[in-house]
């Protein structure tokens, strides 16, 4: 689950993890009430705007209604003309980001509406660094991954300068130990004041990583400030949906409307759903097998429409809720169902899909494919239900069938 | 000869709930030898099983089976009181780390995890808790590990396994019954399956499976089936490369998934470019590994490795 960075970063401040000073704002009058405190408690005259959505490149990003103002904008017009002159600048900026659409690297061509901005501190910047807590499946373990190319996204990193980036290993059983921490901020280049705090951030950070249960912790850039200070410019969090059972408070940090409604309707009846661009519905059990379908309509030719797992034990009623979810995408032009049944049996999908279709209705092409446990008594009760539908001997046999259906 | 399980296996179950008590009644009717179970609040009670065996299962057993598996408190106890020497687990989400490290401190040799949805984080802690210990743990997030007509362990359809020359390896379920299906309809036929499983954090890997393929004589040909995140089909693929001596085939799913979404399995995930499909096909048929275009040519394809691999010889 991704959160907005105003939202980790009251997170990790509330760790001991030095963060500026902000305000969120959903309102021009908020973002402009929030210039006056920003200023006069920390003493610089600039102000940062930042529109706050889940996906990464906003200040490379436009908005499509006012190509000439970026997803993040450094407000200094606070140095000569003071105060008043920094509210008018940031009134002018939130009432042309708020309820625009800013489109990056990330959001795809559509872009994402900007709800919330989040003002903040202006920072007198002398170094911008990397720094991320994440999982290294090779190992097993959390690793910190540092590097001096602060400000460049890291996989770019990655590709052309790997030697810059600095990786270690965190033990489950002793955490990031005091010479680890010393040893990245070391690597980064920190002396004095800058080592000690950051030593001290490097320790908050992996703690708050553990404490959490965070997928990755990303902080980019890390800055170092002409004072010596150590603070996350910004913060992206991202949290593991298997242990938000036991972080109540950063389940409530879900923003809605960033998620897809159909995704989170299908997450309410225990399926797994992610709508693609295809015209082709699907509707299988097991994630290996629901992707392997959705391979299988490119292989002939085809475009899936979505992912859809029903799971190993899949109910009636869970079945009539992932037909509706599928035929609620108009895009859709025919839906495959594609069933190996193991624990679950055949005749009790055969069941479900003709209820499903009963209750919600049918104006699309339907292709079933059925195979294992009670296989024969479920392709009987499909054929005796006098159903529109069309049976398939395998997955191949499923995916050509439902892509002449549609042509 | 098989992989991990066989007839002299002896499996005590961790979490006797309902879906623990439905699968148990299924691997008793295979055939399977269940000794105990473990589940705190009902310890000292007996759990009976009976009905009519699976034919498909261990053959040469009478009709029907009455099992009385009693319940015990601790791993350690079951272990006493029945000489188990694997566990099943099936316990919830939240409680599973706990009930894998109780099983390993037990010195149970085999600890094959169903449950699936385990946080990453208690995964990352019980591999630590394993390190140095002489355990396997499968899975979690797996249907568990299936020696056709001796011993069943976790959720599969026994009826879809037949004896026979393939080891079969796996991330998904319901893909490797479709593999299972395959090689049982084109008489080729298991040595052992061994799912393990689609979290990112896992116990056996590509490499520990093929490696005990590779070392036993029954398993001809090996048919390994990945998906979409991480790196551990190319780690297997570098494996192959150095070290395999029998043909493997495969099927990587995934190659129209999006990058940076979860497709069902939490380990199923494209990030930052890494764990793209075309990038796990490039590096198996790198070493060799005949590769199936679409999961309905998995068993031919393995077929198709297994000739080639005889015409060389």
């Amino acid at each position: 689950m991704k959160i907005h960075e105003y939202q980790a970063k009251a997170l990790m401040a509330d760790r001991g993890i030095a963060v500026p000073t902000g305000r969120v704002a959903t309102t021009v009058d908020e973002a402009v009430a929030a210039v006056r405190p920003l200023i006069e408690d920390s003493g610089n005259p600039v102000v940062v705007v930042k529109s706050q959505i889940h996906a990464g490149g906003r200040g490379k990003g436009r908005f499509k209604e006012h190509a000439d103002v970026g997803g993040v904008n450094v407000v200094t017009d606070g140095i000569t003309g003071g105060i008043e002159a920094a509210e008018e600048r940031v009134r002018d900026l939130a009432s042309r980001m708020l309820g625009s659409t800013l489109v990056t690297i990330q959001t795809g061509p559509e872009g994402k509406q900007v709800n919330r901005l989040y003002i903040e501190q202006g920072i007198d910047i002398a170094t911008e660094l990397y720094l991320s807590v994440l999982l290294d499946r090779a190992t097993s373990r959390n690793i910190v991954m540092a590097s001096t190319e602060g400000g460049t996204e890291i996989e770019v990193v990655a590709e052309e300068t790997p030697e810059r980036i600095l990786k270690e290993e965190i033990d489950p059983a002793f955490g990031l130990l005091p010479f680890q921490a010393r040893r990245i901020a070391y690597a980064l280049g920190l002396e004095g004041d800058a080592l000690k705090n950051g030593v001290r951030f490097l320790d908050a950070l992996a703690r708050a990583s553990v404490e959490l249960d965070t997928d990755l912790v990303e902080i980019n850039p890390l800055v170092v400030t002409t004072g010596g200070a150590v603070m996350a410019l910004d913060g992206k969090m991202s949290f593991e949906a298997n242990a938000l059972y036991r972080h109540p408070e950063v389940q409530a940090l879900q923003d809605i409307t960033e998620e897809d409604a159909a995704e989170l309707e299908a997450k309410e009846h225990d399926l797994s759903f992610i709508k693609l661009d295809g015209d082709i519905g699907c509707m299988v059990n097991g994630a290996g097998l629901a992707m392997a379908t959705m391979d299988i309509i490119k292989t002939v030719g085809g475009e899936p429409a979505n992912f859809l797992d029903v799971g190993g034990g899949a109910e009636k009623d869970q079945i009539a809720a992932a037909f509706k979810i599928i035929t609620k995408d108009p895009n859709v032009k025919g839906i495959f169902v594609n069933i190996f049944g193991g624990i679950m049996r055949c005749d009790v999908i055969a069941e479900g899909v003709i209820a499903a279709v009963e209750e919600v209705g049918l104006s699309v092409p339907l292709v079933v494919r059925l195979e294992g446990t009670n296989v024969e008594l479920g392709k009987q009760m499909l054929d005796d239900s006098g159903l529109d539908l069309v049976s398939a001997t395998d997955m191949r046999d499923g995916a050509q069938k439902i892509l002449e259906l549609t042509k | 000869m098989s992989v991990l399980i066989g007839n002299d296996t002896r499996v005590l179950v961790q979490g006797m709930g309902k879906t623990g008590r439905f699968h148990t009644d299924k691997a008793i009717a295979y055939g399977t030898h269940m000794v105990a179970a473990v589940h705190p609040s009902r310890a000292g009670q007996t759990e009976v099983f009976e009905g009519e065996t699976d034919q498909s299962g261990v053959p040469g057993r009478a009709d029907t089976y009455r099992v009385e598996l009693p319940i015990l408190r601790t791993v350690g106890e079951a272990v006493a009181a029945s000489g188990a020497n694997a566990s099943v687990v099936y316990v919830p989400p939240a409680f599973a780390a706990d009930a894998i490290m109780e099983a390993a401190d037990a010195g149970v040799p085999l600890i094959v995890c169903v449950t699936e949805g385990i946080p990453v984080a208690d995964m990352v802690r019980v591999k630590r808790y394993l390190e140095g210990k002489d355990v396997r743990l499968v899975g979690p997030n797996c249907p568990g590990v299936i020696t056709p007509e001796q011993c069943k362990i976790g959720i599969m359809p026994g009826y879809i396994h037949k004896p026979g020359r393939i080891g079969v390896v796996s991330r998904s379920g319901t893909l490797t019954y479709e593999a299972v299906h395959q090689l049982t309809l084109n008489g080729l036929g298991q040595t052992t399956a061994i799912g393990i499983g689609g979290d990112p954090v896992n116990g056996t890997n590509f490499v520990d499976a093929l490696s005990l393929f590779n070392d036993d004589a029954r398993t001809e040909g090996v048919l390994m089936i990945g998906e979409i995140g991480g790196t551990a089909e190319e780690d297997a693929a570098d494996w192959i490369t150095a070290n395999m001596t029998k043909p493997v085939a495969g099927f990587i799913a995934g190659t129209t998934a999006p990058p940076g979404k979860r497709m069902g399995h939490a380990g199923a995930i494209i990030s930052g470019g890494k764990g793209t499909a075309a990038a796990k096909i490039d590096a198996l048929e790198a070493a060799g590994v005949l590769m199936a275009q679409t999961p309905t040519d998995m068993g031919a394809a393995m077929e198709q490795a297994m000739a080639a691999a005889a015409e060389r010889r």
